[in-house]
């Protein structure tokens, strides 16, 4: 058997954090950053006594995010108790969903070297985030103290769980872009992977293609950026591949990403399997998602990714990979969309806003809404073009000013005299002075040499700090020679 | 007059007439806790100084012609597994021995609205686990009637300290009979609610979904007043109901006529004392005399339910006790690794029944036993909870003892843990369909207390008060006080 007989598989379990500004079961605030241990009352510090009290408002984003992600919402679904102890966990016991989730039975499309491939997902849930672990070591059997903050403790998650349909790292890198922009635009997630409120852990098998049963798979862990993911993934990937071909067995293990070597380790293994003694969250009693709740929260849901890539290809005439692009997040599908609203000529807005907003944006490594640009800058920015009051040189310099300090583009041309000169009559002055000042390239392009008019014109408008009308400049020196 | 003799109401109307001041009053029944407590050991913590400043804000209050509470001045005592702001909360185990809340459980804060004012909190079985109070990790309490012998259990403090004056009331919790069986054993009232009818919140869980909360009265009208303070819908706590309470003290009073009572046999069967059984009878007769129609009846399936609460009750506690860890608060064994930190702290802090129970329940929750062992108890639960519906479409309240036998010595019981279950027999039915129930005195043998349980169906409060109370008009167990004398070390 050689490799090309070989066949990837991969799941992804995604856990989201929710963000609902209290905790899932406490009123506590779900705020990042706030000093350790200041964010806990007695029921996410696990205090004797303490009752857990659903915040309707998680439960409402993981019906949301089931309905974006296609799934069937349960008519009832109840929480469970996994038990096991650690520090980052107060009670003893995680609330989470074993057999009654909240969604189930959905799928996303993805799309992959030009081809869509439906990726299903089996599961969504909702459960508690543990608290966070600071060990004076590398970890904590190395440590010679550990520390705990519980800020995070009992904050909402959902665990999105992918059937094992996805079949290369790169299809995992897209399953989970796309993931992430619908969770996005659905507003239930800031989905910020370096702050840990999406994190990823992926199960990889190897299979004879063709081969309907599953091979003996690994569970790589610590993947803590969408690159981590890739990387990991090619590299446990490989790993088995490699053994396979060579005739060894693969171990059912976890294995931790190691970022800084680029290799997946084998976590100590333990003797006995964990058994985390499930059971029906006694305090909790089964909670009723009516159907016209679900209708309601249904009639809520935005326009998502793919419809919106649809309306921009038919609507808006654009190109596919433009109408990708723009819808990429939100904000930006949103700020095109505003755009076109106020200067009705989608490709012109597309042009724009592919080339020199998103530009400018990577430059500072920003998102469009944590800049003062607004849509009408970019309106008024085009509509002075068309009327030839700026050429798009002149736009390209007024556009960063407007960029970074979200000032109107007219505002800036007219305060430093930018308009652009489409007066015949005063260029006709200065055409004739370059004319004059160049007889060489006069020359040369009266012998035919075409190059020698652009040289003309660059001189026109140096000598008007690029306010001349390029077209009309053209006109006049063709008219002149 | 002995203050402490008297029911609270009594005491109420004192207080409104002004022949009595809540500092009077709260000296009295501290000066009785002191004097009784060496013979009882009913209290883990006194909490007398606060006690008395409390009772002269009270009596400030009132002075200032401000309306008083609805258990203005009035002493109480609480079992330690309630949550108490500032007050040590030990569940008398050595996990929790220097253990003080941050916050009050929301009775305690009703009660405090109320004008109720805490002498201390009472001894129980560890964890509220046992049935004789035995299993505290400081001391076990006695009975006051017959102080060798044990005031049951688990909040056999609380039922003690009412019993024998230390306290107007006490509050307790009932997983399986911890509030029924000690107020039969001291020959007190004692009532479990609803589940659902009181909060939990601030209650230190053994059982989650049998806990709840309820009160020990020395009698039926004292045991509506309290009702009336701690019942009602809690936002923090998300199995309380939000079905209106009605006001419980209309109940007192009304007559029995008609009412349908059904006595099952299953509980008058073996396993039952003679007198016991003579005693129920005997009551059985009383409510015909007082007009009820009373009926044999047979409930088949209650055989089954110390089976199913000794599966579902220590899987929950397994779980619930598992933050009792040595890491945030609490008992700590140090060490120099996490596993023995836990195995260390966990195997020093509980003692042999609180381990007993976690590990059935640990057992009962594994992936290999969750089926058959965890899941069949709860499907029999329903079954349980389905002939109690059946049966309360035929009758308003069932009759039962309480306890199968009279109080039994110290000791007794302690190396047999079956035996000792079994002492429950009666009352675990009830916890595993939620429903409402109380103990009234209904006798004695040979000078030791003999209690009768009445159950109804959920909510049914009222109507048990209502029974309850024609009863005790019509016989006077209620207002025999245990000889127990002040200053003295009784029985020892
Ligand atoms: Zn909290």
């Amino acid at each position: 058997m050689n490799n090309n007989e070989l066949e990837t598989i991969i799941g992804l379990e995604v856990h989201v954090e929710l963000s609902t500004e209290s905790k899932a079961f406490c009123r506590c605030s779900t705020k990042f950053g706030a000093p350790p241990n200041t964010q806990v009352c007695p029921v996410c510090l696990g205090l004797p006594g303490g009752l857990p009290v659903l915040n309707k408002k998680a439960l409402e984003y993981a019906i949301l995010a089931g309905l974006a992600l296609n799934c069937q919402i349960a008519p009832s679904s109840r929480f469970d108790r996994k038990n096991y102890f650690y520090p980052d966990m107060p009670n003893a016991y995680q609330i989470s969903q074993a057999d009654h989730p909240v969604a189930r039975n959905g799928y996303i499309d993805v799309n992959v070297n030009g081809h869509t491939r439906r990726i299903r997902i089996n599961r969504v849930h909702l459960e508690e985030d543990a608290g966070k672990m600071i060990h004076s070591g590398d970890d904590i059997v190395a440590a010679s103290s550990s520390l705990v903050d519980l800020n995070r403790a009992g904050v909402p998650l959902i665990e999105i769980v992918s059937e094992p349909d996805i079949r290369s790292p790169e299809e995992a890198r897209q399953y989970l872009t796309q993931l992430k922009t619908i969770l996005e635009y659905i507003g239930v997630s800031d989905c910020k992977m370096e702050e840990g409120s999406l994190r990823c852990d992926a199960n990889l098998s190897i299979r004879p293609r063709g081969s309907t049963e599953l091979g003996v798979k690994t569970e790589i862990k610590n993947m803590n950026s969408f690159r981590a993911v890739f990387r990991g993934l090619s590299f446990e990937e490989k790993r088995q591949r490699r053994a396979l071909l060579s005739g060894q067995r693969i171990r059912q293990e976890t294995r931790h990403w190691d970022e800084a070597q680029g290799l997946t380790v084998g976590m100590r293994t333990k003797e006995e399997v964990d058994d985390y003694r499930y059971f029906p969250e006694p305090n909790l009693p089964p909670v009723v998602i009516d159907s016209g709740w679900i209708k309601k929260i249904k009639a809520s849901l935005p326009e998502l990714p793919s419809a919106k890539i649809r309306r921009f290809i038919d609507d808006y005439d654009l190109p596919g990979y433009d109408a990708e692009v723009l819808t990429s997040s939100r904000p930006l599908a949103d700020f095109f969309d505003e755009c076109v609203q106020l200067f009705p000529d989608p490709k012109a807005v597309s042009n724009w806003i592919m080339s020199e907003v998103l530009r400018l944006l990577n430059v500072e490594g920003k998102e469009i809404q944590a800049t003062p640009l607004k849509p009408k800058h970019v309106a008024k920015l085009l509509q002075l073009m068309q009327t030839g009051t700026i050429s798009g040189r002149i736009a390209k310099d007024v556009f960063e000013e407007t960029f970074h300090h979200g000032r109107d583009p007219e505002q800036i041309v007219n305060e430093r005299g930018l308009v652009q000169i489409s007066d015949a009559a005063e260029l006709d002055s200065l055409v004739t002075q370059v004319v004059a000042e160049n007889p060489n390239a006069v020359e040369d392009y009266r012998q035919g040499k075409d190059k020698a008019l652009a040289f003309l014109v660059g001189q026109v408008m140096k000598v008007t700090r690029g306010k001349a009308n390029p077209q009309l400049v053209n006109k006049l020196l063709k008219e002149k020679l | 007059m002995k203050l402490w003799d008297l029911s609270g109401h009594r005491l109420r109307n004192l207080l409104d007439q002004g022949e009595l001041s809540a500092q009077e009053l709260v000296e009295a029944f501290l000066t009785r806790q002191q004097n009784t407590e060496p013979a009882l050991h009913a209290f883990v913590t006194t909490t007398g100084p606060q006690a008395l400043a409390a009772a002269k804000e009270i009596d400030n209050a009132r002075a200032r012609g401000e309306k008083p509470g609805a258990l203005a001045g009035i002493p109480m005592a609480l079992k330690d597994n309630i949550c108490t702001a500032g007050i040590k909360t030990t569940c008398s185990s050595k996990m929790l021995a220097n253990y003080v809340p941050p916050y009050d459980a929301t009775v305690v804060k009703s009660l405090r609205q109320a004008g109720s004012i805490l002498t201390g909190k009472t001894n129980m079985d560890e964890f509220a686990m046992g049935s004789s109070t035995e299993n505290s990790a400081f001391y076990p309490t006695r009975n006051p009637w017959d102080t060798s012998r044990v005031p049951g259990g688990s909040s056999g403090g609380s039922a003690a300290a009412v019993a024998a004056g230390q306290a107007v009331f006490a509050l307790g919790s009932d997983t399986g009979g911890s509030i029924r069986q000690p107020a039969a054993f001291c020959s007190i009232v004692g009532f479990k609610p609803s589940y659902g009818r009181v909060s939990r919140f601030g209650l230190v869980a053994f059982a989650s979904s049998l806990d709840q909360i309820g009160c020990f009265t020395k009698d039926v009208t004292d045991c509506a007043a309290v009702l009336n303070v701690i019942c009602g819908r809690d936002e923090f706590d998300p199995t309380s109901v939000s079905a209106p309470v009605p006001d419980y003290s209309k109940f007192i009073g009304r007559e029995i006529k008609g009412l349908r009572i059904g006595l099952p046999r299953e509980f008058l069967q073996e396993g039952i004392q003679p007198a016991v059984r003579e005693a129920i009878l005997q009551a059985a007769q009383t409510f015909e005399n007082l007009g009820a129609v009373v009926e044999e009846t047979s409930l088949p399936k209650m055989k089954y339910a110390p089976a199913v609460y000794y599966v579902i009750a220590p899987a929950e506690a397994s779980s619930n006790l598992g933050r009792f860890d040595g890491v945030r608060y609490g008992f700590r064994v140090p060490t120099s690794d996490l596993d023995s930190l836990y195995k260390k702290t966990r195997s020093q802090g509980f003692g042999p029944e609180v381990r007993r129970r976690i590990m059935i329940g640990t057992y009962v929750l594994t992936a290999d036993n969750y089926k058959n062992l965890y899941q069949r108890a709860q499907q029999v639960r329903t079954l349980i909870i389905e002939e109690f519906e059946q049966a309360f479409s035929r009758y308003d309240l069932l009759l039962t003892p309480t306890s199968p036998a009279v109080p039994f010595k110290l000791g007794e019981k302690m190396d047999d843990p079956l035996q000792m279950y079994l002492m429950d027999v009666c009352t675990i039915p009830a916890n595993l369909a939620g429903l409402p129930a109380i103990s009234i005195p209904a006798g004695f043998s040979a000078g030791l207390p003999v209690g009768m349980q009445l159950m109804a169906k959920p909510w049914a409060e009222g109507t048990l008060l209502q029974a309850a109370y024609s009863f005790e008009q019509a016989t006077d167990y209620h207002q025999r006080r245990p000889a127990i004398a002040s200053g003295g070390v009784v029985g020892e």
